[in-house]
């Protein structure tokens, strides 16, 4: 009993360390991205290559003044940046990043961060109403909206990897993709379903609604600069801002996960198993893809212009939802036709 | 099982406890300083606000909101049945078949009905 205490107080403080030190150090990787595909340099000044800006902002943030204007519900308003980033730690616990090296592996993981995804909506909406402020009324109403229509997708696509694997446990879903690229889910040729169209359109799927449900662009109509100042984190300074800022870069390293895990194999060395060090199945691969994939989100941020509310809604409602249908009833025939 | 929810449990507090520490620490080292014109809504420096927070918004994100919940616990109604679809054999595909028809008619009708037509 207190083995497994001490395991998860280190799973927690393991989690924190994680989510913090990539929150802060994606940021920097935003920056000098943006940087890149707009031709400047992005931050130079502090450290070699502007490195020591995160630390540095971070003290910053803490030690200015978290102020509260007079018209918001405090409550409200104190718990909503608490319940940005809880959800996202949590999601941690569930997620494998090795054969061994995974905080506790639940049997419905999948379920478990869907879950608590839907509960990073809820401090949007917490947010935008405990603020007092239009900007942030219409922007947690635009952003509530927009993660409830692409939450609908992202859990139908799933189901057909679920279906596939027929489990729910992350940890074996990756665990049917270990021989080499070819048996991961994002290719057509499936071991035991054969040849299946289908799976490159749920990747995608997958792909789009995982950048809509992080609130990125071309996706952040709730954050919108250009009409809603800040959207919902307009009134937040100081840690509350920071919270909300961290809150989202530690949803889009959980989205590149599970994109990860679902569709390219894991931490599953691309190879198979070839039993020289880099080359075996380990923790490596499993960041080297995340890393990847968050380097794409960090591409379209920066590529795409932001579309309208309406064909924000219009694109999940009246295309991904009938598709991800239509998606998951074929791959079921499929299964059953073999 | 016990071990599994005292274990599910400790997680849950610790975070509980880490997190507010944080925003407690900020409102610590933080300075602290008032006026009225800090105190108001952000108007991006407008002394005049025009508008607050309880204006209207379109009845249509209500009902999208409802729509939700019929398609999110559909969804998660889903998820058993994906994982035994070999046990449940042909019955069970055609049974999802009738069910997800019938909600594919439900949001032909809604779309029919313009929920979607913003204008």
């Amino acid at each position: 009993m207190s083995l497994t205490l001490l395991n998860v107080v280190l799973a927690v403080f393991i989690a924190i360390c994680f989510v913090g030190a990539n929150a802060a150090y994606l940021v920097w990787c935003e920056r000098k991205g943006a940087g890149f595909y707009q031709r400047r340099p992005g931050p130079m000044e502090n450290g070699w290559w502007g490195l020591l800006q995160p630390p540095i902002d971070g003290v910053k943030l803490m030690t200015k003044q978290l102020l509260i204007p007079g018209g918001v519900d405090k409550a409200i308003f104190m718990v909503a940046p608490v319940l940005a980033m809880f959800p996202a730690l949590i999601s941690f616990v569930t997620i494998p990043f090795s054969d061994n090296i995974v905080a506790h592996p639940i049997d419905v993981g999948v379920l478990v961060i869907f879950a608590f995804a839907a509960l990073g909506g809820m401090s949007l909406l917490v947010a935008g109403w405990g603020s007092r402020n239009k900007y942030s009324m219409i922007s947690s109403v635009r952003a509530v909206s927009q993660t409830v229509a692409y939450e609908i997708p992202l859990l139908i696509t799933t189901i057909t990897i679920v279906m596939i694997s027929g489990s729910l446990n992350l940890g074996d879903i990756v665990q049917q993709q270990l021989d080499g690229f070819l048996s991961w889910n994002v290719w057509p040729l499936h071991k035991e379903v054969g040849f299946n169209l289908l799976m490159p359109v749920s990747f995608l799927i997958l792909f789009v609604c995982s950048v809509a449900e992080t609130n990125r662009a071309p996706f952040d109509l709730g954050e919108a600069e250009s009409e809603l100042v800040a959207g919902f984190h307009t009134e937040y300074s100081s840690m509350g801002f920071g919270l909300f800022f961290m809150g989202e870069y530690a949803n889009i390293v959980i989205g590149s996960c599970l994109i990860t895990i679902l569709f390219l194999g894991g931490w599953s060395c691309p190879f198979g198993d070839l039993g020289i060090f880099p080359f075996t199945h380990n923790v490596g691969w499993f960041l080297l893809k995340i890393y990847l994939i968050i380097f794409v989100f960090i591409w379209i941020r920066w590529t795409f212009p932001r579309t309208t509310i309406y064909g924000l809604l219009n694109l999940s409602w009246k295309y991904l939802i009938p598709i991800s249908l239509f998606n998951l009833l074929l791959t079921a025939g499929l299964l059953k036709v073999f | 099982m016990s071990a599994e929810l005292v274990l599910s449990g400790a997680i849950f507090i610790g975070l509980a406890i880490i997190i507010p520490i944080v925003m407690i620490m900020t409102v610590m080292l933080g300075p602290r300083s008032d006026s009225a014109a800090k105190n108001d809504p952000y108007e991006s420096g407008i002394k005049h606000v025009v508008g607050h927070a309880d204006q209207k918004f379109s009845v249509k994100f209500y009902l999208l909101a409802i729509l939700f919940l019929i398609f999110d616990i559909e969804a998660v109604f889903m998820y058993p049945w994906a994982v035994s679809l070999r046990e449940l054999g042909v019955f069970g595909l055609i049974e999802m078949t009738v069910f997800i028809l019938l909600l594919l008619t439900g949001l032909i009708y809604i779309l029919k009905k313009g929920v979607l037509n913003w204008r």
